[in-house]
């Protein structure tokens, strides 16, 4: 038995090297495995905060017996030979994740008809799945102002999760960083402290690491819902980033650029600011093709609903009737 | 401006770590900054991160973390009352109105004068000596109090000015 | 009289300064390990005496630093935590300010049985004064030659500081507390792993409380064996109370663990009964994250049997009908106090100290303040007190750190308790709200 190690996820095995998170095993198991919001492949150190990724860990590997069974974040937790781990296929994993997007919803605005991010929200997703048909919340709501920092970019602090994956991309992806968590406890905001701009070749990044719409493409806002804008693989020879990337279509207009994702949401190639932001014409680009969302997504299987939790703010007809 | 004993301070404190932790003098500094200058201004904050060589948004992050800091104006005294449950188990409450009615300021409120802030903060390790609060910047605290004593205690603090 | 451990010398006036403490028979603990013991023999020792961690949690000590890596080659650390500011717990602060070289003299045993040549005790930056003291002290003994390079002549090298914290709660969980030392956020860390492989600056560290740390001279001075002779069963040895609340006498006691709750209670060498001739009601007996007892069951358990001050007893009866020893934080509320209140102040705390990084605690704590507040303030209804019930159920094991339990726990017992208390506030809003105060207090940050 030398560097893989066997584990079991709801019933199914694998063998993955030592060293493998539950979370990424059971991706290699490929269905049903947990969600995550805070947690990040390509960004070190993210993870263990948003706690949706909870499993429980129902039998501990025998060379380290610790007491069991226990609720563990499966993004942080290695994978041990022998482990038995339960995810979807426990209640007590359910009711934990229902309770934690409870928790996150609570103060929520839940203003999904006018977010940009609406269609391809993490937390959307999730509260498909996991949350209740009405809140049990009746205390006031966290409320923060939205404030551009820079040119490009909104922030929309009371949608945050505060899953600090912005935070460490610009801790590793750029020079300098000049935004951070300050304050601490449910007052905790995403901030500049004193109001700056986010500059730098690839602090739009930002954007797409964004689980949620707090981080929003200001040249993108209000032009159009996602679902009603079509996807295209494309490239550019760019001498700051790979180039590849993804150009949100309406006729022949673009009107917006992302990353190219993978399936679980995260980004393959992070492209760099003037890519992302400065070339909005289709002749900058050669188109590949259209961009397979995967089924998952609400863009391809074209369900947009309202969220489930009764939303604060009335339907906004502009955003919905298109 | 940090005076030049400040800066020998902060370079031995800086000696406490092993090479390269620098960062861990921060909360010392911090200390030392707000009892040179009663509070942290962005100003402040950001000459402590010119001396560790630290981004400034680190330091916000830092001081805007722990209560002792004092990111607005304060006055000359800080007075932060303990208001948690053991304390209130002996009059907490009762007596931070009773500094309220007798300064002419509510929690978090600073004197007309300049002289007083009056703070509420969480446990201080003193549950069996309460009523007590601390003021800074040696904080030493004052422990069993009574209205007669907030007297004694403001009487002094208004003396020294 | 019980047998003292810690506090024997407490009254010797100058106890504070070196001359006086050696006079006493300080630092020998010092010239023995040094000299006599290797750094396994100490720590052999210290696993028979069965000290546990005086913390909180319990945690055997000797085992705890059986786990120390001590086969990577990185250096080693020793960190003790004075962060102490669970309400109800004030037993640290005393110890320093009255005996600040036993915790110094502990420092120095526990780092070189530990095999660490720096270390750090970490106060609470409230207590600037305790630093002053404790930094004196230090001071003292490095001229004496039991700290710095070669100490007594032999190749054991040790530098000892005080690093101040800022004012949080949190950092008193100990990965706090180490990302605190390394001047971040107290954000607590996942765990694992755990600090005995990945401590401070990833190095394999030791965090352990003032108190369990300043038990360390008398076992190696006295020897293991003679510590376990002390106390019960499991619990062996001294433990410093703090008792506060309605009592006649509040202040620190050193017990025998094994005495009985009553007598604790009630005798005049201890808390002296309860304050004013009146009635108990209800107590917290280690620190305000422990489940709370209403009289009869913290005095005898489910069983009948007498509560006894041992880790065990409290914990007879698991959260059903029992607490825990935890920090030592004995609170006690007589027939005066209001439940509804005192647990609204007590979510208030876990609320603003929680440092927010994980969904549960972060938004949790907030939910329960928010309900108990209108509860408190007379705008509850009967479905508020099952919905605390369950946010605290929701938050309870899922978090990062036990910050979450430590909120949950009190909500979950003083419901399971005092149930009649929170439905007469709802029933009768004007029941038991605090009415001679003339304004709320305060919610400011
Ligand atoms: C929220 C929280 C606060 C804590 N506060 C303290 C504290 O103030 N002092 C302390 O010694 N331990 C505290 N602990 C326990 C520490 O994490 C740790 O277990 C302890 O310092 C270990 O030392 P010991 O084994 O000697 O008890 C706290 C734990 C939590 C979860
Ligand atoms: S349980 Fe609370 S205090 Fe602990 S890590 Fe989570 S948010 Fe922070
Ligand atoms: S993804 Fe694991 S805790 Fe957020």
């Amino acid at each position: 038995m030398s560097d893989q190690i066997k584990i079991t996820i709801d019933g199914e095995s694998i063998e993955v090297p030592k060293g493998t998170t539950i979370l990424q095993a059971a991706r290699m198991i490929g269905k049903n495995y947990p969600p995550a919001m805070c947690y990040y492949t390509p960004l070190k150190n993210t993870g263990g905060k948003c706690r949706v990724c909870l499993v429980k860990v129902a039998q501990a590997s025998e060379a380290n017996p610790r007491p069991m069974p226990k609720l563990v974040a499966s993004c942080l937790t290695q994978a041990e030979h022998g482990m038995v781990v339960e995810n979807e296929s426990s209640p007590e994993v359910l009711e934990a994740r229902n309770g934690v997007v409870e928790f996150l919803l609570i103060n929520h605005p839940l203003d999904c008809p006018v977010c940009d991010q609406a269609g391809e929200c993490d937390l959307q997703n999730l509260s498909f799945e996991h949350g209740r048909s009405e809140t049990r919340y009746e205390e006031g709501r966290r409320e923060f102002d939205k404030i551009d920092i820079g040119p490009f970019i909104q922030l929309h602090m009371t949608r945050c999760i505060l899953c600090y994956r912005c935070v460490y991309l610009a801790d590793q992806l750029t020079e300098k960083r000049v935004h951070g968590v300050i304050n601490r406890g449910d007052v905790s905001e995403i901030s500049t402290y004193i109001q700056n701009a986010i500059e730098n070749d690839f602090s739009g990044n930002i954007i797409d690491v964004c689980p949620v719409g707090a981080l929003t493409d200001k040249t993108y806002r209000f032009k159009q819902r996602v679902w009603f804008s079509k996807p295209f693989d494309a490239h550019r020879d760019c001498p700051k980033c790979t180039g590849k990337s993804v150009l949100w279509m309406k006729g022949q207009d673009i009107i917006r650029i992302t990353s190219r994702k993978d399936k679980f949401g995260e980004v393959i190639d992070f492209i760099c600011n003037e890519c992302r932001f400065d070339h909005k014409e289709p002749h900058h680009w050669v188109i590949e093709g259209p961009r397979d969302m995967g089924e998952e997504s609400v863009i391809s299987a074209n369900k947009y609903e309202l969220p489930v939790v009764s939303p604060a703010v009335n339907v906004d007809a502009k955003f919905v009737s298109e | 401006m940090f005076s030049e004993s400040r800066l020998n301070q902060i370079n031995e404190i800086v000696k406490r770590y092993p090479e390269g932790r620098h960062k861990s003098a921060l909360l010392p500094v911090l200390h030392l900054a707000q009892e040179d200058h009663g509070w942290l201004s962005i100003d402040t904050m950001n000459e402590v991160a010119g001396v560790l060589n630290l981004e400034p948004i680190e330091v916000y992050e830092v001081a805007s973390f722990y209560t002792m800091f004092h990111l607005k104006p304060v006055g000359k005294y800080v007075l932060e009352v303990c208001r948690t449950g053991p304390c209130c188990t002996v009059g907490a409450e009762e007596l931070v109105q009773y500094i309220e009615d007798k300064l002419h300021i509510q929690v978090g409120e600073t004197t007309a004068d300049g002289l007083f802030t009056l703070k509420t903060v969480e446990c201080l390790a003193a549950c069996g000596t309460g009523p007590v609060l601390q003021i800074g910047p040696e904080y030493k605290y004052r422990e069993n109090l009574t209205p007669q004593k907030i007297d004694e205690l403001i009487d002094e603090l208004r003396a020294k000015g | 009289m019980g047998r003292k451990i810690l506090l024997e010398h407490i009254d010797v006036p100058g106890i504070q300064t070196l001359d006086v403490y050696r006079k006493m028979g300080g630092y020998n603990a010092v010239t023995k390990a040094i000299k006599n013991m290797s750094a396994d023999e100490i720590v052999e020792e210290v696993k028979k005496s069965g000290l546990r961690g005086r913390g909180g949690a319990g945690f055997p000590t000797g085992m705890k630093w059986s786990f120390l890596d001590k086969k990577s080659d990185k250096p080693r650390y020793l960190v003790c935590n004075a962060d102490e500011s669970e309400p109800g717990t004030f037993k640290d602060r005393y110890l320093m300010e009255k005996l600040p070289h036993i915790l110094i003299e502990g420092m120095i045993c526990s780092s070189y049985a530990l095999g660490a040549n720096t270390s750090y005790i970490y106060v609470r930056g409230e207590m600037m004064y305790v630093i002053k003291i404790l930094e004196k002290a230090i001071q003292e003994a490095y001229q004496a030659g039991f700290l710095g390079k070669n100490i007594l002549g032999s190749d054991y090298s040790l530098d000892l500081y005080v690093q101040p914290g800022g004012g949080a709660y949190i950092c008193g969980e100990e990965t706090a507390l180490l990302e605190s030392l390394e001047g971040k956020r107290g954000n607590p860390r996942n765990k694992p792993p755990f600090p005995a492989l990945w401590g401070l600056y990833g190095c394999p560290t030791v965090v352990n409380n003032v108190e369990t740390i300043a038990d360390v001279p008398w076992i190696i001075n006295n020897g293991g064996e003679a510590y376990a002779g002390i106390g019960i069963g499991k619990s062996t040895g001294t433990k410093l109370i703090s008792a506060c609340g309605n009592i006649n006498k509040p202040g620190v006691y050193e017990i025998e663990l094994g005495i009985s709750v009553e007598e604790f209670l009630n005798s005049d060498e201890y808390c002296g009964g309860i304050a004013n001739g009146r009635k108990l009601k209800a107590v917290v007996a280690g620190g305000s994250s422990v489940p709370i007892l209403p009289a009869d069951l913290i005095l005898t358990t489910a069983n009948g049997e007498k509560r006894l001050m041992t880790y065990e007893s409290l914990g007879d009866g698991g959260f059903v009908s029992g607490t825990m020893l935890g920090s030592g934080g004995f609170i006690v509320y007589d027939d005066q106090q209001c439940i509804v209140r005192n647990l609204w102040n007590f979510t208030r705390f876990y609320h603003h100290e929680s440092c927010g990084q994980c969904s549960p605690c972060r938004e949790g704590t907030g939910w329960m303040e928010k309900v108990l507040h209108r509860i408190e303030n007379g705008h509850g209804k009967l479905s508020d007190i099952d919905l605390l019930v369950d946010v605290a159920k929701k938050i309870e094991g899922k978090t990062i750190c036990p910050l979450g339990e430590a909120a949950a726990w009190p909500v979950a017992s003083a419901i399971r308790h005092f149930r009649a208390d929170f439905e007469e506030h709802v029933r009768n809003p004007d029941s038991c709200v605090k009415k001679h105060l003339h304004r709320e207090m305060a919610h400011a940050h």
